[in-house]
């Protein structure tokens, strides 16, 4: 199964990177940006048919390596 | 005394700890992170470098490294271990110190001269040593130190902040802060403080006429501590 798995900032980290993005819209002419924030996006083709098993494995990875808890927050948002 | 410093794949200061090390009485040997057990040690050094490129976070693939859990297992049962730079991200991935490096504030590799604050002296590394404020060398991209509330509180609480940035008088102002870490913090230790994370690299500077001194004189109060 393909598991899509999205990894963001917490609400009270910096994220210097969104910031200068925010910027640069804003000299483009977005001016309606109230905020930008910058995260990761994983896909992992898991041996497992079982969507519910291939969930767990890939949480599994995200509280392991994929993500830092001290920092960041998972979520999967696909499987299929 | 005897130490060990690891190499992973991108480490690219650990040549120069190995001959810091040597320098001032240490009897070193390079251990490769795919090895599977320690040699015996009394100090164990995480170097500089980028190790994996950085991939993912600073320090997360090499935090997994076989060695590692050798490294764990020595750090747990009271041994030595010093993380440099990418060897401070290095231990906080793999949970040996407490928070996270993140990117610079200003989002610069900055790569300069800095003054820090010892602000602990209870503790092998800085026991004895005479100055307060040293000048060390930064190089990093990732050095802009982090924690949740709750950790700075215990951090604080059991005295592991280890240095602060400050400037040669010791004064430890935000604007002697290069990459915007919590609280000027520069290094830090676990909470029995025999495992210290740092920024700055005390092996760039063992040789006056090529930098300063400041480093010569760490290493040789830590070898004297641990004798």
């Amino acid at each position: 199964m393909k598991v899509s798995a999205i990894i963001t900032l917490k609400k009270d980290v910096l994220d210097p990177q969104g910031k200068v993005i925010h910027q640069t819209l804003d000299g483009m002419g977005f001016k309606d940006v109230n905020e930008v924030r910058q995260g990761k996006y994983f896909e992992i083709d898991v041996k497992e048919n079982d969507p519910k098993k291939a969930q767990k494995i890939v949480e599994d990875m995200c509280n392991k390596l994929l993500a830092n808890l001290v920092i960041e927050n998972y979520k999967i948002i696909e499987i299929q | 005394m005897k130490s060990a410093v690891i190499t992973f794949p991108g480490s690219n200061c650990d040549r120069d700890m190995h001959v810091a090390l040597n320098k001032f009485g240490f009897k070193n040997k390079m251990v490769w992170h795919n090895d599977n057990e320690l040699p015996k040690s009394d100090l164990v050094v995480l170097p500089g470098g980028f190790s994996y490129g950085d991939y993912l976070r600073c320090g997360s693939m090499a935090s997994k490294s076989k060695i590692m859990q050798s490294v764990i297992n020595f750090a747990k049962s009271g041994g030595l271990v010093m993380g440099i730079c990418n060897g401070f991200q290095i231990l906080v991935e793999s949970g040996l110190v407490p928070g996270i490096l993140l990117r610079n504030k200003y989002l610069e590799f900055i790569c300069k001269n800095v003054f820090v604050k010892i602000d602990n002296n209870d503790n092998p590394y800085f026991k004895n040593l005479d100055k307060e404020v040293l000048e060390l060398h930064i190089a990093h991209n990732e050095g802009n130190y982090f924690c949740t509330n709750d950790q700075l509180k215990e951090i604080e609480d059991n005295n592991q902040v280890a240095i602060y940035y400050c400037n040669d008088n010791g004064k430890t102002e935000e604007k002697f802060n290069p990459n915007g870490s919590l609280k000027n913090i520069a290094g830090i230790f676990n909470k029995e403080k025999n495992v210290l994370g740092m920024m700055p690299h005390p092996e760039r500077m063992i040789d006056q006429s090529l930098s300063g001194e400041d480093g010569s004189l760490f290493f040789k109060n830590l070898i004297n501590n641990i004798k």
